[in-house]
């Protein structure tokens, strides 16, 4: 294929003979907002921002960067954590805002077709009067869209009972990297052949822009209660989720807080949250009233014989919505108490919770930065959040030195570098810590059998073979290195 | 309890540098699935290659090796009061995890408690350069990384050996209570969808010979409340009624030879009825077909009601068996399994003649 190249102006140009004008982004300032995504650090001005508004413009943008190998971004709401939306210095930033028509609610199948700029949330809210709800609600659920949680296959509070993503998802309209139009998975609840569709959920980006999704639908539970329990321990907190799983109780949602969260967002919204306990259990049970009333009381008396030193358990919505307001407000009541906090995420297995905790806080006091912890427990996926200042000299780099040693400790124990924000440029050298090479290359295979050019999302999700290399050799001379200054102290 | 990884690494290796096919076989019970296996290829045995690597009941998660039977791993679950949610058909004894995989087979709890597909955390995988690698994980959220786990599921060992799986398990249900009333079919679809609207524990949703079958499990009490909320007669021996209905040894399936078709379609939708004995499952999603047609005249009718067709089990396996594939999939699909498996070492034309 012979190489095209054309300049930021050519470039311009051949989309605004078919996009209007106004929405081809050229302009240093216009395109600004779209410098980065919720992870603000991380920046980058693109070429051009590009605002189609049908599928056929979609896939005319996509043939003429795939004909000109220019690079291509695909942008939600622009919410991710991990830098997966930062545009690419010479690339097109493809914003998918336009798309944010619910197209069709079927109650009966229980089941929502969606433009990708379609805002988690407002599924939700449009499927209420039919007693549907969409099941994954991630913490940024009021702004982020549909087509960015596929990408992230995003999750949040109620995972463990309900899915994530990729298990609430039926069918995705794509736009290959070469401008074909393709559908993923169906009306039903598995297709003939690969499954393309598990393939491209949680793939940042990097095989595809969705353009269309279909979504199943849950039935919203007759009532849903909280058990909030404090506990004079980690480690018994730890235990009482494990207890209540034992129990054979699968929580709709079961999150936890350390004592840092605890009184920072009990300061912040008054949840009368019990301020001396060293962690807070939230549980959540729901399901049909006999169901909960049966669970409630079952838990309520497991977490007293675990330890727990304080329980309230909501009698109606009202206190419900009371109790979650401290977790839900967790973030910004930590940035209340600091400049700015960096959000990681990685998951464990949990029974190594309070080993996990317990390290985290030594390296605190090693990297001299404060941490605060929320944690998704029934899914064992960790929040740590550090506290620092950016107008610090030196103190990002810390914040992230920090936050890389926290990620290496969780796949030391078993577990991951990302629940559920993503690996995009932020956690690209962690990758070296979770994957071989042989690994990493499959994953460039695959990402080259949908995208031979490698023009969607460049930089992201999976590092290059040569910057692991380097990314290790560099770890295990700092390892030697500090070795021996440990032999000499 | 065997770790057999090195002799199967070997064997694909050797397999490979000799320009050999491999048909992978664990237990040997799913052989009349897919198209016929390639006469020409070796076998690669997975049977031997067994065992628990590990299992926390209060972390929901267990990994074993892929040959080892689905008996076993529900035994060993059984003792902690947990089990595999999905419902996987057992075909024999020697039915193994990696094969259900492979093949993605779920049981009637399968659109409440989500399949095979579904509930896998991680993998094991030998490629066709005889690589030995690790996707996923043991956690059950991980984003880090293409999905290569899930991408197994159906991809009936055309992109390598499964060799591990760790997998999401739960709670077994307190209760279980079976409803049945007479209904015809077309009015069944409808009631089967409109029950599981409801914010109710049903975890099976089937219509046979004129009679609606709906299955709660969950808390006792919450099981008892629907029963007496809902219409149908409790059903005596329904627990007996699900077993057959999973392991496909009902009356139904009997027939091995005779042509057995599945529609995996939107739940709701209206299929033509055709001449000969239909089943439906899963509250409408799956529908299953006895009666003599061809493919490509079911594959525009399964494409109408939102969904796909398969010849599952029985008639001719020498030609496609599955839902043919738009030309733009095709091209990725070829490209995908180039990626896994360029030599094209494993099941060569088990999932589709050209792949």
């Amino acid at each position: 294929m012979s190489k095209a190249k054309a300049n930021k102006a050519q470039l311009a140009e051949l989309f605004r003979s078919f996009i209007e004008p106004e929405f081809v982004i050229t302009d240093d300032e216009t395109l600004k907002p779209y410098e980065c995504d919720g992870l603000a650090m991380y920046r980058t001005l693109p070429l051009i921002v590009v605002l189609p508004e049908t599928v056929e413009q979609v896939q005319r943008v996509m043939r003429i960067c795939h004909e000109h190998e220019v690079p291509v971004v695909a942008r939600g709401a622009g919410t991710g954590l991990s830098a997966g939306a930062m545009p690419h210095k010479e690339g097109v930033v493809l914003s998918l805002a336009k798309f944010n028509r619910i197209l069709d609610i079927d109650p009966l199948s229980r089941t929502a077709r969606l433009q990708p700029g379609v805002r988690n949330l407002a599924i939700s809210e449009q499927a209420a009067p039919y007693g549907l709800y969409y099941g994954p609600d991630p913490s940024s659920q009021i702004a982020c869209t549909i087509g960015g949680n596929v990408a992230e296959n995003a999750g949040g509070v109620h995972c463990l009972k309900y899915g994530l993503t990729v298990h609430n998802l039926l069918s995705a309209e794509v736009i290959t990297a070469e401008g074909e139009r393709i559908t993923l998975g169906s009306d039903s609840l598995d297709s003939c052949g690969m499954d393309l569709l598990a393939l491209l959920t949680g793939s940042e980006g990097l095989l595809g822009v969705v353009t269309e999704v279909k979504v199943k639908l849950l039935p919203v539970p007759e009532v849903a209660r909280v058990i909030m329990a404090g506990f004079d321990s980690i480690a018994k907190a730890g235990d009482a989720v494990g207890g209540v799983i034992n129990h054979g109780i699968i929580p709709g949602g079961l999150e936890m807080m350390d004592s840092h969260a605890i009184i920072a967002a009990d300061d912040f919204c008054g949840a009368g949250y019990p301020r001396e306990a060293k962690a807070l259990l939230l549980c959540e049970v729901d399901g049909t009233e006999e169901e909960v009333s049966e669970h409630i009381a079952e838990a309520e008396a497991l977490f007293r014989e675990l330890g727990a030193t304080s329980i309230r358990t909501s009698k109606n919505e009202q206190e419900r919505a009371l109790l979650w307001k401290g977790r839900k407000s967790a973030f910004p009541a930590v940035g209340r108490i600091s400049p700015d906090y960096y959000c990681m995420d990685g998951t464990i297995p949990r029974r190594h919770l309070a080993k996990v905790l317990l390290e985290m806080e030594k390296m605190s006091e090693e990297f001299g930065l404060r941490i605060a912890n929320v944690f998704h427990a029934g899914d064992g996926n960790l929040h740590p959040l550090i506290l620092f200042d950016a107008n610090a000299p030196g103190e990002f780099e810390r914040t992230e030195a920090f936050g890389s040693k926290i990620l290496e400790l969780c796949v030391a124990v078993g577990g991951c570098i990302t629940g559920e924000h993503g690996v995009g440029v932020e956690k690209i050298r962690q990758m070296a810590v979770q994957f071989n090479d042989q690994e990493l290359q499959q994953f460039h295979d695959v990402k080259a059998a949908f995208d031979p050019l490698g023009i969607l999302n460049p930089g992201k999700g999976v590092p290059t073979l040569k910057f692991c290399q380097e990314y290790r050799s560099l770890e295990h001379k700092q390892q030697r290195h500090e070795q021996a200054g440990a032999h000499h102290g | 309890m065997a770790d057999q990884i090195d002799l199967l690494q070997e064997q694909v290796q050797h397999a490979r540098s000799n320009n050999r096919k491999l048909n992978i076989v664990g237990g040997g019970t799913k052989a009349f699935m897919g198209r016929t296996a390639d006469p020409d290829a070796g076998t690669l045995s997975l049977a031997e290659h067994t065992g628990l690597v590990e299992y926390h009941p209060v972390e929901l998660v267990l990994t074993v090796r892929a040959g080892t039977t689905l008996a076993e791993i529900e035994a060993i679950l059984a003792e902690q009061g947990q089990c595999l949610h999905f419902e996987p058909p057992h075909f024999g004894e020697a039915s193994t995890i990696g094969g259900t995989l492979a093949c993605n087979l779920s049981g009637p709890s399968r659109p409440w408690a989500g399949s095979v597909r579904d509930q896998v955390l991680g993998v094991r995988l030998l490629n066709g350069k005889g690589e030995h690698l690790r996707f996923g994980g043991q956690v059950m959220k991980n984003v880090a990384g293409y999905d290569v786990s899930r991408l197994q599921a159906g991809a009936m060992g055309t992109l390598g050996v499964i060799t591990e799986i760790s997998m999401k398990v739960m709670p077994k249900p307190a209760e279980t209570v079976t409803l049945v009333q007479d209904m015809a079919m077309e009015e069944a679809v409808s009631y089967m969808n409109r029950r599981a609207g409801e914010p109710k524990p049903i975890t099976g949703a089937c219509w046979l010979d004129g009679k609606v079958y709906l299955r709660l499990a969950g808390a006792r009490s919450a099981v008892e409340a629907t029963a007496e909320q809902w219409q149908g007669s409790i059903m005596e021996g329904g627990e007996q009624f699900w077993r057959q209905l999973q392991d496909m040894r009902h009356a139904f399936f009997a027939d091995r030879d005779a042509p057995l078709w599945r529609f995996s379609v939107g739940s709701a939708a209206n299929l033509p009825v055709m001449e000969g004995q239909w089943m439906i499952d899963w509250a409408g999603a799956q529908r299953w077909y006895r009666g003599e047609a061809k493919l490509g005249d079911l594959e525009p009718i399964a494409k109408a009601a939102g969904g796909q067709v398969s010849l599952f089990r029985g008639g001719d396996r020498a030609g496609e068996v599955i839902h043919s594939q738009p030309a733009a999939l095709k091209v990725i699909q070829r490209r995908v399994k180039q990626s896994f498996d360029p030599d094209g070492v494993f099941n060569p034309g088990r999932l589709y003649s050209w792949l």
